[in-house]
């Protein structure tokens, strides 16, 4: 009785350390963006940002990459995850290597190799939708891992067969049938992708893109207080996207990519 | 129905629609996989050892070179030690908040802050610590007025030490969340078994605890190593890509501001490749054995 009283002070006071590690971070960053020198604190950070094009142009880069990257993760992995659950099951131990693969090739080995090896054409590897490419590889483990947990929930051999004697074909099977019964694990895999690709900096960073980390990185060079301002927005992204990945039930958030 | 026929006829006349199937349906993914994952990595390959005149270990002899070598050993301190912060820690404090006795609420909180900080890395972590422990930061200003001078006693936010301070707010979470399913699958059964043959705390640690919980221990460690030696946002913000770091070097390399050449990059970049895939393997056994005991 003694000892466990003992251990769970020793334990609190873990505990409580451990959370002022984790908490005073956010609090600074809180407290430096509102500073504007000497003893002033205000909004100004705030409303410089508010006012800056470029801000407004990086963020909306950034979420529309992620969801072309979500549009093609889903167009490529959903049909090949399906018919590997459905008539391919020899082909699992392959999917489940190749989901690893892109821990195993660092982001900054694979833009490396990418440069290499794609030079053109400049109409797609000239502009930022070329992100897209590498953004899906980045975020592969994750939505391959989502969405194979849930199709195993499903009984798809019956729900083929159903909908296949009802008339329908691989398309309607897929759009219809099968895309409404996987909601939950679609909603992970995407906002686990949202989250992933808004704080993506590598590839973006080598490749000269302005998306929204980069132009963190570039702000904190010029004025630290409105970094402050922008690490808050990003942690608050950060928390939705989570949040959203836990209420929509699969509940494993895992690591993110964005390191 | 489709199965019956397949069932009855011989393999090779009901293999053709479903082989055309299998491709329609696999095919691109396992294309994309191929053309924009591994024949990236085939081409640093063939790049790193390939000079004007065929094939070569130039490049590859490069990379003992100092600087090279100092990038290497770098990654590999920062790498190893944040792994031991984040597992000694994440380890410790995941067990506290699942114990029997642990209050419910906040469990479910250090689960979900978890899945946030775990996710919350690259530039905005480095601007955070930044505002803190910088030389500038809050915390470094508060503790001055205490009489520490932090950076006069050789802190510094921008050297490994630094690094591996600000590393920590993603290796301890992500040991969290990787590790509380191993904790979770040690069996009351097994304490009371090993308390009823007489064992205190320490004796059921040191000989029921640990030997079942370590390859999940060893297989956490693996992860957080491979998930720091990768990481290349957060140095690179923390310190304008000066520590050398094997990341930041490929990408001074890319970005052609130092005067290396592009093989050299592939080269290192290979380098990275080689020490992950060692990772992996380790930790598949790790993994496999951790299996052993999970699946009960």
């Amino acid at each position: 009785m003694n000892g466990a009283l003992r251990m769970s002070w020793s334990g609190a006071a873990m505990l409580l350390l451990a959370g002022v590690y984790f908490v005073v971070p956010l609090i600074a960053t809180g407290i430096f963006s509102f500073w504007e020198g000497g003893d002033h604190y205000g909004l100004s950070a705030y409303i410089n940002l508010i006012h800056q094009r470029e801000l407004w142009e990086s963020l909306w880069t950034s979420l529309h990459l992620a969801l072309e990257t979500i549009a093609v993760t889903l167009v490529f992995l959903i049909p090949a995850v399906f018919w590997m659950h459905l008539k391919a099951k020899a082909f699992k131990p392959l999917f489940d290597v190749l989901s690893v693969l892109p821990f195993v090739v660092p982001p900054i080995a694979l833009v490396a190799g990418l440069t290499a090896l794609y030079t053109g054409p400049s109409w797609f590897v000239g502009t930022a939708n070329f992100l897209v490419v590498p953004y899906v590889i980045l975020a592969l483990p994750y939505t391959y891992r989502a969405l194979d947990v849930g199709m195993r929930s499903l009984d798809l051999k019956t729900l083929t067969e159903a909908s296949q004697s009802l008339g329908a074909g691989w398309g309607t099977l897929i759009l219809r049938v099968l895309v409404p019964n996987l909601t939950s694990a679609l909603a992970g895999a995407a906002l686990l992708t949202i989250a992933i690709v808004m704080g993506e900096f590598t590839f973006a960073n080598v490749l000269l893109f302005n998306t929204f980390a980069v132009y963190i990185n570039y702000i904190g060079q010029t004025s630290a207080t409105e970094a402050a301002a922008l690490t808050l927005l990003s942690f608050v992204i950060t928390w939705l996207a989570m949040l959203g990945v836990l209420l929509t039930g699969r509940g494993q958030a895992q690591l993110g990519g964005a390191r | 129905m489709q199965e019956t026929v397949a069932g009855k006829t011989p393999a090779g006349v009901r293999l053709r629609p479903v082989n055309w199937l299998t491709v329609l349906f696999i095919g691109p993914f396992l294309f994309y996989v191929f053309a924009f994952l591994v024949l990236p990595s085939l081409r640093l390959l063939q790049q790193a050892f390939s000079g004007e005149h065929g094939f070569t270990f130039k490049y590859i002899a490069q990379l003992g070179q100092a600087q090279t070598v100092t990038a290497f050993v770098n990654s590999i301190i920062l790498s190893s030690v944040s792994a031991l912060v984040g597992l000694l820690i994440g380890g410790v404090l995941a067990y506290l908040i699942l114990r029997p006795g642990a209050p419910r609420g906040l469990r479910s909180m250090v689960t979900s802050f978890s899945a946030v900080a775990a996710n919350f890395a690259g530039v905005p972590l480095a601007f955070a610590f930044i505002s803190t422990l910088g030389s500038l930061g809050l915390v470094t200003l508060w503790l001055k007025g205490l009489g520490i001078n932090l950076y006069a006693q050789g802190f510094s936010l921008y050297s490994v030490t630094g690094l591996i301070v600000v590393y920590a707010y993603f290796q301890i979470p992500l040991m969290i969340i990787v590790i509380t399913p191993a904790i979770e699958g040690l069996r009351g059964e097994w304490r009371e078994a090993a308390e009823n043959l007489g064992a205190n705390q320490w004796v059921y640690w040191r000989h029921v605890g640990l030997p079942i919980l370590l390859p999940s221990l060893m297989s956490a460690y693996i992860l957080l190593f491979g998930n720091a030696f990768s990481a290349y946002a957060t140095p690179y913000a923390l310190t304008s890509g000066s520590l050398a770091l094997v990341p930041v070097e490929i990408s001074n390399v890319l970005s052609g501001n130092v005067m290396l050449s592009p093989q050299t990059g592939a080269a290192l970049a290979l380098g990275m490749i080689a020490v992950m895939v060692v990772i992996m393997l380790f930790y598949a056994i790790a993994a496999r054995r951790a299996g052993r005991w999970m699946r009960r």
